[in-house]
């Protein structure tokens, strides 16, 4: 029973998640170099050019990710251990996608709609909670971001339709 | 006795009776952002930041660090109750809080938790108060070298002291460092790694790395845990307290001891995280009751928090001082500096005496205000903690995207905090260490221009950071943290210890 649920929650191990992110920090090294080399990274008659701090920085970022991909790959106790388990990963996404979509509709929206929608579904979908529960809380926390932010504060957030229509 | 005339001084800033006002608004956010996932002191000085913009520099300061002294008394709470630390630092509060909880003392373990965080915050102030002056004074003559040879010191001292892969720290480091070189670069004006992108021209504004990466990142791996509170109800009255009050001095020694770890851990960046720990182990040793820790000692509860609160606290001296924070917090207060036109560093101590002292006046005020808040109010946050994680997520990825707005009011910026939740995300997956990312982020200009000016003033020889006794003795024993993991691995080697394994 044990090592079949195992086996079916399995995703990746953490050497692996290890490898692929130190080969992504190379990469991002590699691309720091190579910007700074191209707006010049060596010594000029003034002194250092832009790009010879940032290139450094590349270079140091480069060998450190190289030493935690040979420290993995050639581990004699590497850590097979799972990354995470396919269910904890349900969850994150549970969480992660509604906020990307929550972001991208701030910017046609506003944030004040966006967020009474965002909280609204994120109660409605994982706590399932009645409507009367959620919609105090999905009206009264922007409501509250309103007054404190807009009127109290004088600080403006980003608005969309609904408001301009409202007059702001 | 310069210093204690200053320090009235200060006080006499604090006799503004709006500043009394907003010290203890800020204890009560303070407590509240320590008591809930996601919320740090460190983002959440970031998303309130902003809303301080229109006070002035004095209550601004003293707003947002009463919020870190009451996130550092926060994170008490939920170690203790629910067995959830709030923050990273009180990790090892829950080894001795939570089964003094389970056995019906948790009055007396938040009780020994708060005075210990107030007992190691008094003396790290007042190792502020008194060293902070000298320090300053001596710092007015360093030099683009020494400043470039501390800031050296700062990054090597994560590699030697950090629990994490040296090649880990220096790759998080990195990359703070490569993300702060975005943008136009100061000295010569030309655009760096901006790839032709007009949002990326403002570069990475650090204060929304911090809500991405404590923040949303914080939120997901609490997602991942799928929590559920449960937790021990607290019932603190006044005779609870003055039993507790009256245990604590016979641990005199003891907690000497952790303030001590406590400072130093704070004013080299190593972190309220590591001293407590470091404390905790250090009690365990010594005490006469270390085989009980771990099942309800209160020892084991003061200790971990008097370094943790000692570490918060001393982490000011140097971003006072130096211009160089000794945790992310103390970074992201330094940003609000920055914002407010004041420059950190030595030459605070002589132009803005009166912010200096009336901030470190209200450090003695605002944890003395910290301690009466928290003995009272336990019971009420302990009921915001039993709120469904379904209504208090979503709430609180809200004031994350509302914060990493305001910061620029650009809205390019929301996304960006996504992005670095996701990294923060994977990097506490992966033993990635995020203060030295953070720090790089924040100082990743000035030290570069130090490192810059430097150079310049050497015609690019490397020599001129061992070119005096002061710059040199920094600079080698920056390479002797930067080193350390290996040297402490040779020296094992050396002394024939049969325990090859043991340093992983």
């Amino acid at each position: 029973m044990a090592t079949e649920s195992d086996s079916s929650e399995h995703t990746v191990s953490t050497r692996t998640m290890d490898i692929i992110v130190a080969l992504v920090f190379m990469g991002v090294a590699a691309l720091v170099m190579a910007d700074s080399w191209r707006i010049g990274a060596r010594w000029a008659s003034d002194g250092p050019e832009a790009g010879y701090f940032p290139f450094y920085v590349g270079l140091i970022m480069f060998l450190s990710s190289v030493g935690t991909l040979a420290t993995n790959i050639f581990s004699k106790t590497p850590d097979r251990s799972n990354f995470v388990d396919r269910e904890q990963l349900g969850s994150v996404l549970k969480v992660l996608v509604p906020t990307i979509v929550y972001v991208v509709l701030i910017n046609f929206l506003g944030l004040y709609l966006s967020s009474m929608i965002f909280i609204a579904f994120f109660m409605w979908w994982l706590g399932k909670y009645p409507v009367k529960t959620i919609l105090p809380v999905a009206i009264g926390v922007p409501l509250v971001l309103f007054v404190m932010f807009e009127i109290w504060f004088l600080v403006p957030l980003p608005k969309g339709p609904i408001e301009t229509a409202l007059g702001y | 006795m310069e210093a204690l005339s200053s320090l009235i001084g200060g006080f006499g800033v604090l006799g503004d009776p709006m500043n009394i006002v907003y010290m203890f608004v800020g204890i009560a956010l303070g407590v509240l952002i320590g008591v809930l996932p996601g919320l740090g002191g460190a983002n959440g000085v970031a998303i309130l930041l902003p809303l301080t913009f229109s006070m002035s520099p004095v209550s601004a300061i003293i707003m947002l660090s009463s919020i870190y002294w009451g996130a550092l008394f926060g994170g008490a709470i939920t170690s203790v109750l629910f067995n959830i630390p709030g923050e990273p630092w009180s990790v090892a509060t829950t080894f001795d809080g939570h089964p003094m909880a389970q056995k019906g003392r948790a009055g007396e373990a938040l009780t020994g938790a708060f005075t210990g965080s107030f007992i190691g915050a008094f003396i790290a102030v007042l190792l502020i108060t008194f060293l902070a002056p000298v320090i300053a004074k001596f710092a007015l003559q360093f030099g683009p070298a020494e400043f470039f040879a501390v800031y050296l010191l700062t990054f090597c001292s994560f590699v030697g002291m950090g629990r994490e892969s040296p090649f880990k720290v220096l790759a998080a480091m990195t990359l703070g460092f490569a993300l702060a070189a975005v943008g136009i670069d100061t000295v010569t004006g030309q655009l760096r790694m901006t790839f032709g992108n007009m949002e990326l021209l403002r570069g990475f504004d650090f204060l929304v790395a911090v809500i991405g990466l404590f923040g949303v990142g914080e939120i997901l791996l609490t997602m991942e845990e799928g929590l559920a509170f449960k937790g021990k109800s607290a019932k603190i009255n006044a005779r609870v307290v003055f039993q507790t009050w009256a245990q604590l001095p016979k641990y005199w020694v003891g907690m000497l001891r952790s303030a001590a770890v406590g400072c130093w851990m704070g004013i080299t960046p190593g972190g309220a995280t590591p001293a407590s720990f470091m404390s905790y182990g250090l009690a365990k040793r010594f005490s006469k009751n270390g085989k009980n820790f771990g099942k309800g000692e209160l020892e084991g509860v003061v200790m971990p928090e008097v370094a943790a609160h000692a570490a918060g606290t001393s982490a000011l001296l140097p971003m006072l001082t130096l211009g160089i924070p000794g945790s992310p917090t103390a970074a992201v207060l330094l940003g609000g500096l920055l914002i407010w036109g004041l420059q950190p560093g030595p030459l605070l101590f002589v132009e803005q005496k009166d912010f200096v002292w009336g901030l470190i006046a209200s450090i003695y005020l605002g944890n003395i205000a910290g301690l009466l808040v928290v003995l009272t109010t336990v019971p009420l946050f302990a009921a915001i903690l039993r709120i469904p994680f379904s209504v208090i997520a979503p709430i609180i990825l809200v004031i994350c995207a509302v914060g990493a707005y305001t910061v620029h009011n650009a809205g390019f910026d929301i996304a960006v905090m996504l992005i670095f939740g996701v990294i923060g995300y994977l990097f506490k997956k992966l033993d990635y260490p995020l203060a030295p990312l953070v720090l790089a982020l924040v100082l990743g200009d000035m030290a570069e221009s130090s490192f810059r000016q430097a150079m310049l003033v050497s015609q690019g020889n490397m020599g001129i950071f061992w070119s005096n006794p002061l710059v040199g003795s920094i600079c080698t024993l920056a390479l002797v943290m930067l080193f350390w993991p290996l040297i402490s691995k040779v020296k094992e080697r050396l002394m024939g210890g049969p325990r090859p394994a043991a340093a992983e």
